[in-house]
Order: C-alpha cells, then sequence, then structure tokens
C-alpha cells in the first residue's frame, strides 16, 4: 500500500493529450448491448485501473482495442487522430499489446523459442539478438527468468512476465492486461504491481482489468468503474492523487455498488416472514475442485426452511466447488448437516433421495445427457433404482408417466418427452434441470447460477420457480454473480472472497453497498 | 551354420537392412513433421503403398527410376491432400480419413495390380548402384554401407537436413506450436492451416517417395499390399522419436536389419520355421514399444482440429 505515494504521474506536468481515447464507443452483439457511449482516455505514463464485474463489457472493450472487434459507434482516437483498428495485427502495429487472461504461450517451448514466434519458417532465428534484448527487458522491469527453461515449468506468474514483455515489444505503447490478478497468488500480484510501477515510469501507458477494488487502489492512477456496458464512473489522475486510499476506495464503492443511475427501486424484495427450523448446515467445510481453480475454506452457514440464503461473489472465488462439495460431487472436508443428520461420505445419489438437491450451472456438461431424452433426464439421478428401475429393468412406462407429469407441471416446451435434450434451448433444458431437482420430497435446493445465459422470460420463469420453492418450504441456497438477482430474491446473504465466506447480511436497503463492498475485497468489520 | 558368418553373408545382411530401413525412414520423417504440426497420418501405410504403385508403374512405363520417384511423390501428396481438405481444412477427424485412406489405396492398387500387371509380371531391372569411392573398399562395412542406389543415400542425410533445419530455421518452432497450442501460433501472425497442411503434403511426399523405393529398389516389383504394415511401423517411429529426425533413422534402421536377418536366416537354410523368422521384426516392435511406449509424449492438439475463436 506504499507504492501509490511513490510513484504517482505528478498531475501538474502530466500529458495533455491521450495515447489512445474511447468517444461514444458502443457495441452491440444480438439481444445486448455491450458498450453502451463509452468514454475513456488512456495516458502515457499511467495505469488506468478498469473495475467491474463479469459482463460489465471489459471483454468487449479490450476486444475492439486488440483489433478483434470493430465498434458499432463512435470512434478510437491514436494520438489524437480518428483510426480504424481493423486487425490484431493493426493494433499491435499501432503500438496496443494485449496479454489476455489465458495463457497465450506454447508450454512445450523454451522463453526464447515464445518469445521469437511469429516468423516464417524459412527465417533464420537470431538467438544471441533475442538473449540480449530478454536480458535488457528483465533488468529493465525488475524480473528474473532464465530464457532457456520451458514455459511449462515456470509459475503462472513468471509465465504471465513472459507474456507481458512480448506484449511490450509487439505493443509497446499501450499495455492492456486483461484480469492478470485472477491467477496469482499475493506474491504474484505485489510482483506485477512493482513491474507495472517500472514499466508506467519508463512511459508505457497500461490499462489494468481486475475485479479488485483494493488492486485498483494500489496500483492505478486513474480509475473507471464499468457497469452494465457504461461507464459508471471516473475518477482522474488529479483526483485519485488528491485523495487518500482511503477515500478512493469509498468513492470506489460508491460508483461500483452506488444505487446509482438504475437505482434500488426495480428490486422487490421478498417480504419478511418468520422461518420454520434449521434444514441445512455447513460446518467449516474445506475442499477443491479437481479442475485446480480457486478452492474454498472453512465455509460455514445455516439455512431455515422456507428460507433463501443467497450467496454472492465475483465468478471463479470457489463458489462452484463448495456446490459441488454440497451435491457430494467432490471430496471435502468438514461437515454438511440435512435437518442436523451429517451426510458423511454419502454419494449424489443418496443425497439427491434424502432431499438434497444440486442445480448446477453446468446444464450441459455434467446437468444432464445431450443425447438422451427429456423423460430419462428427468430421472438421471435416480438410475438403476426403484421405482423406475427393479431388478436391473427399466419400466418406460412409470418413468414416461413421471416425465409428462413434470413436463406438464413445469411447461417444457418440445415435441415430446422422447425428444433428445440437446436439441432445446437452454431455458427449456432449465426446466427440465429445475423439474428433476425440485420434484419428489426436495427439502434443500442449492442453485447454481440458476439464470446464467437465459433469456429474459427464462430468468423470471426460473426466478419465480425459485420464490414458490422457498414459499412452499424448500431451504434455498441461490448462488449468483449477479448481485440484483441476489438482492431481489434472499433472505440474508453471504459473500464468498477468494474461497473464504467473508461475512453474512440480512437483506435490506444498506445490502447493496454491505454486499458490494465485500465482493470488492473490504472485510466486513 | 558356419556359412552364416562369411563376410559375403554379413555384408549382404548389413547391405539388406539399409535397403529395407530406408522407406521407414522417408515415411517416419514424413510422419514426424505432420504429428508435430498436430496432423496424426494414420493413412501413411496407404501413401506408401499408392507411392510404391505409381512409382513402380511410371518406372516400367518408360519413366525411368527418378521419373518414378517423382511419381510416388505425386501419388503421396495427392493422398496426403485428402488429409488436408478433410482434417485441416473442415476439421473431420483424422483418425476416420486415415483408415479410409489406407484401406481404399489398398483395394484401388491391388485392383490396378491386376488390371495392368498380374499377367505379365514386369520386374524392374536391378538398380544402378554408385559405390562410394575408397569406402566402399573397406571389408564388410563397405559393401554393406557403401555400395547403394544414389537414393539410398539421400535418405541416410535426410535426417541431417532436417536436423539442420529444424534447428536453425523457424520451421521446427512454428510446427511445434502448431501441434501444442495453434491459437498461439495464430496469434503470432502465422498461418496455423498453412504450417499444418506443410506438414500433412510432407508426410505424403515422403510417404510417396518411400513406397516408390520399395517397389523399385528394395523389390524391383510390385505385389498388392506389399507395405506390410511400415506405415504403421513408421507412425510408431515417429511418436517415439519425438522431435529427433535421426532416432526415426536409427529406429528404421534397427527394424531394417531385423527384417534383412529375417530374410537372411531364411536363404542361409537354418532351420526354424519360416513364419517364426519372419515374426521377429514385429516381435522387437513389440519389445521396443513395451521398453519405451511410455516415453512417447504427443503433441497437446495432435488431431484436433483448429477454428479461430474457439477454445
Amino acid at each position: 500500500m506504499t507504492y501509490e505515494t511513490e510513484i504517482r504521474a505528478d498531475p501538474a506536468t502530466g500529458p495533455a493529450q491521450p495515447l489512445v481515447a474511447l468517444e461514444g464507443v458502443t457495441k452491440r452483439f444480438p439481444g445486448v448491448v455491450a458498450n453502451d457511449a463509452v468514454t475513456l482516455e488512456f495516458h502515457p505514463g499511467e495505469v488506468h485501473a478498469l473495475l467491474g464485474e463479469n459482463g460489465a463489457g471489459k471483454s468487449t472493450l479490450i476486444s475492439m482495442l486488440a483489433g478483434v472487434q470493430q465498434p458499432d459507434e463512435g470512434r478510437i482516437l491514436i494520438e489524437g487522430v480518428p483510426t480504424k483498428i481493423t486487425s490484431p495485427k493493426h493494433a499491435l502495429s499501432l503500438g496496443i499489446g494485449t496479454v489476455y487472461q489465458h495463457r497465450m504461450l506454447v508450454p512445450t517451448l523454451t522463453v526464447a523459442e515464445n518469445l521469437q514466434m511469429g516468423a516464417p519458417w524459412y527465417r533464420r532465428p537470431d538467438r544471441a539478438a533475442i538473449r540480449e534484448k530478454f536480458a535488457e527487458s528483465c533488468r529493465a522491469f525488475g524480473i528474473d527468468i532464465d530464457i532457456d527453461r520451458v514455459v511449462g515449468e515456470l509459475s503462472l506468474g513468471e509465465q504471465q512476465q513472459v507474456e507481458i514483455i512480448r506484449a511490450l515489444w509487439r505493443g509497446g505503447k499501450l499495455l492492456v492486461l486483461d484480469e492478470p490478478t485472477a491467477m496469482l497468488s499475493p506474491a504474484g500480484v505485489r510482483e506485477l504491481g512493482r513491474m507495472m510501477g517500472r514499466m508506467r515510469d519508463a512511459g508505457v501507458s497500461i490499462i489494468f482489468i481486475t475485479h479488485h477494488l483494493s488492486e485498483a487502489v494500489e496500483f492505478g492512477n486513474r480509475v473507471s468503474v464499468l457497469r452494465s456496458g457504461r461507464v459508471a464512473g471516473a475518477m482522474s489522475a488529479d483526483e485519485v492523487a488528491a485523495l487518500t486510499p482511503e477515500a478512493t476506495r469509498a468513492r470506489i464503492v460508491d460508483l461500483m455498488f452506488g444505487a446509482g443511475v438504475e437505482g434500488d427501486t426495480k428490486i422487490e424484495r421478498r417480504a419478511r416472514r418468520d422461518h420454520g427450523e434449521r434444514a441445512f448446515e455447513v460446518v467449516g467445510l474445506s475442499g477443491k475442485s479437481q479442475k485446480g481453480d480457486t478452492g474454498f475454506s472453512d465455509v460455514t452457514f445455516h439455512v431455515q426452511e422456507g428460507e433463501i440464503f443467497g450467496v454472492a461473489g465475483v465468478d471463479g472465488n470457489g463458489q462452484t466447488p463448495l456446490a459441488e462439495a454440497i451435491a457430494g460431487q467432490i471430496p471435502c472436508q468438514g461437515d454438511v448437516l440435512l435437518e442436523g443428520r451429517a451426510l458423511g461420505r454419502a454419494d449424489v445419489a443418496k443425497r439427491y433421495r434424502l432431499g438434497l438437491r444440486y442445480a448446477t450451472d453446468d446444464r450441459l456438461g455434467e446437468g444432464t445427457v445431450a443425447s438422451l431424452p427429456i423423460s430419462l433426464n428427468m430421472v438421471l439421478k435416480q438410475i438403476g433404482r426403484p421405482p423406475y428401475w427393479r431388478g436391473g429393468v427399466q419400466r418406460d412406462a412409470l418413468i414416461d408417466a413421471h416425465a409428462e407429469s413434470l413436463f406438464e407441471e413445469f411447461d417444457v416446451r418440445a415435441p415430446s418427452i422422447h425428444t433428445p435434450i440437446g436439441k432445446l434451448s437452454g431455458g427449456n433444458i432449465q426446466k427440465v434441470l429445475l423439474a428433476r431437482e425440485l420434484s419428489g420430497a426436495a427439502k434443500v435446493v442449492v442453485y447454481n447460477k440458476p439464470t446464467h445465459g437465459l433469456d429474459l422470460k427464462n430468468i423470471e420463469t426460473t426466478r419465480r420457480r425459485i420464490r414458490d420453492g422457498a414459499d412452499n418450504g424448500i431451504a434455498t441456497v441461490l448462488i449468483s454473480t449477479d448481485l440484483e438477482e441476489i438482492l431481489s430474491l434472499s433472505d440474508r446473504i453471504g459473500v464468498m472472497v477468494r474461497g473464504r465466506m467473508v461475512g453474512v447480511v440480512p437483506n435490506g436497503p444498506d445490502a447493496r453497498k454491505r454486499v458490494g463492498a465485500m465482493m470488492a475485497g473490504e472485510s466486513e468489520e | 551354420m558356419s556359412g552364416l558368418l562369411t563376410e559375403t553373408f554379413l555384408a549382404a545382411l548389413l547391405s539388406g537392412a539399409v535397403v529395407a530401413a530406408v522407406p521407414l525412414i522417408l515415411a517416419g520423417l514424413g510422419e514426424q513433421m505432420s504429428e508435430r504440426a498436430g496432423v496424426l497420418n494414420i493413412g501413411l501405410e496407404g501413401m506408401i503403398l499408392g507411392g510404391a504403385y505409381a512409382g513402380f508403374a511410371a518406372a516400367v512405363g518408360g519413366w525411368g527410376i527418378w521419373g518414378g520417384f517423382a511419381a510416388g511423390i505425386l501419388a503421396g501428396m495427392a493422398l496426403a491432400m485428402i488429409m488436408v481438405v478433410f482434417c485441416v481444412r473442415l476439421g473431420i477427424n483424422q483418425i476416420i480419413v486415415g483408415i479410409a485412406i489406407t484401406l481404399g489405396v489398398t483395394g484401388v492398387t491391388a485392383l490396378l495390380h491386376n488390371v495392368y500387371f498380374a499377367r505379365t509380371y514386369p520386374r524392374l531391372p536391378a538398380p544402378e548402384k554408385w559405390a562410394i569411392p575408397g569406402l566402399s573398399q573397406i571389408p564388410l562395412i563397405g559393401p554393406g554401407l557403401f555400395d547403394h542406389h544414389l537414393m539410398t543415400y539421400a535418405a541416410l542425410l535426410a535426417p541431417f537436413v532436417l536436423m539442420w533445419l529444424y534447428k536453425g530455421s523457424f520451421l521446427g518452432l512454428n510446427l511445434s506450436a502448431a501441434g501444442e497450442k495453434p491459437e498461439a501460433l495464430d496469434a503470432a501472425g502465422i498461418d496455423v492451416t498453412r504450417t499444418r497442411t506443410t506438414g500433412a503434403l510432407f508426410a505424403g511426399a515422403m510417404a510417396g517417395l518411400g513406397g516408390a523405393y520399395l517397389s523399385e529398389i528394395g523389390s524391383g516389383i510390385f505385389v498388392p499390399a506389399m507395405s506390410h504394415g511400415s506405415g504403421f511401423i513408421a507412425i510408431v517411429l515417429a511418436m517415439l522419436a519425438r522431435h529427433r529426425p535421426v532416432w526415426v533413422m536409427g529406429g528404421a534402421l534397427l527394424f531394417g536389419l531385423c527384417l534383412s536377418a529375417a530374410t537372411a536366416l531364411q536363404v542361409g537354410g537354418v532351420e526354424i520355421p519360416t513364419d517364426f523368422i519372419q515374426m521377429l521384426p514385429f516381435a522387437m516392435v513389440m519389445a521396443v514399444l513395451i521398453a519405451f511406449g511410455r516415453k512417447a509424449r504427443l503433441p497437446a492438439a495432435l488431431g484436433t482440429p483448429y477454428r479461430r475463436g474457439q477454445r
């Protein structure tokens, strides 16, 4: 936190003309406005921190700067000249280098080979030159990587440093870093901060995209907040320099989560009510998904009958592995209690029978089998068990009758119950999934991003289902990255940050700000 | 048995080993480049057979030995073009297309052979050898290694040329990137499709040339299915050798030695059933696979089509 006081572009001598400027840039996709009249400036020798949630339009913005997409309206000025960035190559030639979230290095090649890549096959690589250039960059930005090591053996942070250097070599003036801290350890983040500081001092303009408010305050000279495709607020370099870090932080929380333009009026909260018995409890649960992303540790919360417990948080902070552990899909330490009984090592099917249900966000991947008919997908978690199977024999009449009734009840739109589920739209697949998880003796239902990727009408239907279920006494856990959804449905809200549940607040008028502040990395005092 | 160890016999054994290894060296080097770029060419066997037929037919038809080699290369490349169109461009499963090529060519060449050569069984004259002055006078090794057709020497030099190319240019790097992480190569401004096409066509050309060598130099006749699985052996050699062309040659020579020994033992009148002797080279391949199979590491994107913007 000492950094911003040491190295900050002096507002008085700061350059007047931005290196790159966006003027009223709008980009539409079918059904969404990804960027809506965005106006931003990027100056040389400045780190411009860009904050925003998932779907706020950051990726679209980057892809336009990188020449992958063109704006529908508005223009991009480069050193004052309106410019059409036609291709990634063109972007590089204009001096705009981009480091994407996913690694773009070949893991089996050495650092040197990765840095050299991009010449036609008949050319001779100049190894000495690349060695010298790399050593120079290492000195300049304070990093220490052996150029002959195979990239796959480097840490993620080191790989990223190699990518940043490559982007600088190719571009050089404006460096776009798309969520560079997402996969880094705290030490890696500090190292990246130092590197950005040195590059800024060398006159590079940096766009630093992040979810984390604390990083924006620590590393940014200028901070802008994107919200649903619009610039919800911006702090100029002068403003940031004038305020204390605490004041900056408070101001940004306001910009990110404040009632702002849309306001809280749209949100209809659930009416307060008395909930029943404590139906579901998670005690000190820790685990890690096999995919190797963020795990979760020491998560404790409880849900009462008829209550909706919202789990808010930026995507990838451990929510999905938590849900998978509750459903019995991955191993974990700690206890999951259903009506006071510890479930221990009960498997997915047993938990389902006991009434603990999980509606996954990966609807086509792990939620359903695309090539099987709707009817079988409705009983997917009971395969081989009575009443639908007896003595190993599948009882089609019973399965079909069961499917027919759910088909009606959940208003699935499909030619018949024998249609392969993969042919349905996302909304209808979700209906089948909900039908399966809500049917029978559902006591506790965990929803993971239930409306993600659905259209408006299906979003409404799904939310009504969730609400109705809770009204009928189901204890509900609602995991969502959409804060509006959490605020409109939940009774209490827990916030997950980096695998920990950092706080639980009751829903109410001040919930948005409190939850927002926690999501952005503030801990609830 | 004592007659087995005469100098003439051993020289013939060695010479036979080299001749038997050449098609494997050529096809193996081609496959190696193709695999490195991410295209698994299961059709290699078919391309060898196609090259063998085309080379033989051209040589018999009066194009001469070198015209036969050219015809073999063209046939191999034409077959590889199927791979390029269906797999590299349209993204259809490489294994299926490869099997189709092998099966198709086996049938078509057998048919063509029946129509044109089955009655006459033409035979090409023994190839013109070029003994290297001086070296070929060395006892045993001289007649074994330094008294061959020019193409044999070329095949033995090919791994070194490729090694030099891989090391001294961006070729190896671009191929590796296309096979391991095509999106990174694409982002660096190099055309992935073109890089993979180069690898696939090179494999076709080399397999075709190897096939032409097999029929023109190796045996002087064409027999249906005469490649006897050498395409698959070459695929295995390429996988085990990974990025090292010289290892392909080493493996091919070892296999060639076994093939040659099998033939020599029969000629030498050893009292072992011929079926067992003929099994020898393949038993050796199995042994090698058991010993080194774990070491084979294939490129991450091998067999997967590349489309920009998909992850």
